[in-house]
């Protein structure tokens, strides 16, 4: 396990060198502005305003970073050869997926963490105190960290077979059509024969953003039902160790040429 | 003991991208290599070295036969803490430092934290980058890459030592520096195996070498008797500016090199070539039976017409 923590512990550092990374936080923080002005010319709806465009700019940039990164993280390290002396010690493939996944997903917590913090501060500016209602910003938060669990996964599940560019495809092309889950499910429901089959088939199969996407909710200042984050939770850590599994499964066969 | 023991180990590849077709880089390999030994992998590019030492590392996987290293498989993780691996052309981590990717690969490799700062320490000023264990890699020459890469392949104090082209890309001094830390290995009881092209150094290293061509051992050899057995050629150097007539009937090849003339010619003619010398008064001054060399040896064993080693241990 010291090798997981050694390897992960390496990956978030290469992270937060790498300028990129950076980059998106400015931008971030730019957005962030952007929803404090559009909250001040906005009558009465500054909180809506605020936490709605404060919690989308944390996903997208999550996202977006999850995938820049999460692509790269296996294909860029055989194409660089530094796997070869990282494998000729006493580590195991899965050690090393699996040091890589939590590396990721390390910085994209510290990352939503700092974002999360613009938004409070936003959020503060505009409205000059907190309300209670803001507790399920936190949960919104929560669920942001689990599409990027399940992103990162599928990022590294890609990697570990493609190259960058078609994993990129693979990967933000899932999360597109798993942003619409909850539609490709409503759309199953109402067809027939082989489409309903087909349908639903791929509703299950894509990673379900939709349902741990609570922006709009939480920006009405409506409650988030304790089951739902049970289940949200539940579900992001399977979907995720699934795709860990498959990643592995299919690294540990791989010749690294 | 045997350090190092591959049987048949082969590997073919299936290239191209609808029709897939194998192949093959390396045929069965049959190769033993003792422990404290410093073993040379000769062969042209392409030949089949770095695929050989990707599959001892187990960073591809065999199509057929095994490999053990130490006793034990190579698939065996434990045997991993025992090896130290050089990759060709090495590329690190290049966001850190040279400390920095020592003290990685030492956690990797299970050491303890007080031996892992002592042994950074001394491994960086052992390799002469002391005074850049603070600087990036990405600032680093690729002189100074292959010693960070030297160093991180010897870190952990490993029993056999893997190394792909460690000469590659290096300057005279920097080549020497890898051949002196490499004769320190061997006297530290050491296992090298190291895959190389450039001759001289496998001759002034190594005690036996392997030639692979095409992906097929064509020879392996003790050093020291490939470069002593005798060509049955003999050089004869002698003072003068032409050359003696009925010399080449003797199948002489001669050289005027100033004041001086060389010829080479089988050894079955040294005394009537002397004969002719005296007879002509000139006053020799070397004669000297030509040894065969590594160059030789290699260049018979990658000939289309040498054959595969048969059985060779």
């Amino acid at each position: 396990m010291n090798r997981v923590t050694h390897i992960a512990a390496n990956t978030f550092r290469e992270a937060i060198r790498d300028r990129v990374l950076y980059n998106l936080i400015a931008f971030a923080v730019l957005l962030s502005g952007a929803a404090i002005f559009v909250g001040q010319v906005s009558i009465n709806i500054e909180r809506l305003v605020v936490v709605n465009l404060g919690l989308t700019a944390v996903s997208l940039f999550g996202v977006v970073i999850a995938i820049f990164i999460g692509i790269g993280l296996v294909s860029k390290e055989m194409e660089k050869r530094t796997l070869y002396t990282v494998l000729s010690r006493p580590v195991r493939r899965w050690e090393f997926i699996v040091g890589k996944f939590f590396g990721l997903t390390g910085t994209l917590v510290v990352n939503t963490f700092c974002m999360a913090i613009g938004v409070f501060a936003a959020l503060l500016y505009v409205s000059h105190k907190f309300q209670s209602s803001d507790a399920w910003i936190l949960v919104a938060l929560f669920f942001i960290v689990l599409q990027f669990l399940i992103l990162c996964s599928l990022a590294l599940l890609f990697s570990s077979f493609s190259s960058p560019l078609l994993s990129a495809v693979f990967a933000f092309s899932l999360f597109v059509i798993g942003s619409f889950a909850e539609d490709l499910r409503g759309f199953a429901g109402m067809s027939h024969g082989l489409t309903r089959w087909l349908a639903t088939s791929a509703a299950y199969l894509v990673p379900n953003f939709s349902a741990l996407n609570v922006i709009g909710q939480v920006a009405h200042e409506q409650p988030i039902a304790t089951r739902l984050i049970a289940y949200n939770t539940a579900y992001a850590l399977a979907y995720s160790a699934m795709a860990i599994c498959g990643a592995v499964l299919i690294f540990e066969r791989r010749n690294l040429k | 003991m045997i350090a190092l023991e591959t049987t048949n180990l082969e590997k073919t590849y299936a290239v191209g991208f609808w029709r897939k077709k194998p192949r093959v880089a390396l045929r069965p390999l049959n190769l033993t290599v003792a422990e404290g030994e410093v073993f040379g992998f000769l062969g042209p590019n392409g030949a089949g070295k770095t695929t050989t030492l990707k599959l001892l590392m187990g960073l591809v996987f065999p199509t057929g036969g095994t490999a053990r290293i130490l006793g034990k498989d190579i698939n065996d993780p434990a045997i991993k803490a025992q090896i130290g691996f050089l990759p060709e052309q090495p590329y690190f981590y290049d966001y850190l430092t040279a400390k920095e990717l020592l003290e990685y690969y030492a956690r990797l490799s299970g050491m303890e934290p007080k031996e892992r700062g002592r042994k950074v320490e001394a491994m960086l000023a052992r390799v002469g980058l002391k005074d850049a264990a603070r600087v990036q890699l990405r600032k680093f020459s690729k002189g100074m890459l292959q010693r960070v890469g030297l160093a991180q392949a010897v870190l952990h104090d490993p029993k056999v030592v893997f190394l792909d082209e460690p000469m590659s890309g290096l300057d005279p001094m920097g080549r020497r520096e890898v051949r002196d830390l490499m004769e320190e290995l061997k006297q530290q009881g050491k296992t090298v195996f190291f895959s190389t092209h450039i001759l001289s150094d496998a001759e002034a290293l190594c005690d036996r070498v392997a030639v692979i061509h095409q992906g097929e051992l064509r020879g392996v050899g003790h050093v020291a008797e490939l470069t002593s057995s005798v060509a049955a050629k003999v050089e004869l150097i002698w003072n003068g500016s032409a050359v003696p007539a009925g010399l080449s009937a003797l199948g002489a090849e001669c050289r005027v090199i100033g004041e001086t003339i060389r010829a080479v010619l089988p050894e079955a003619q040294q005394e009537a070539a002397l004969e002719i010398l005296r007879r002509e008064r000139l006053r020799l001054i070397s004669l000297i039976p030509v040894r065969s060399s590594l160059e030789q040896y290699y260049l018979q064993k990658v000939s289309p017409e040498a054959r595969p080693a048969v059985g060779a241990r």
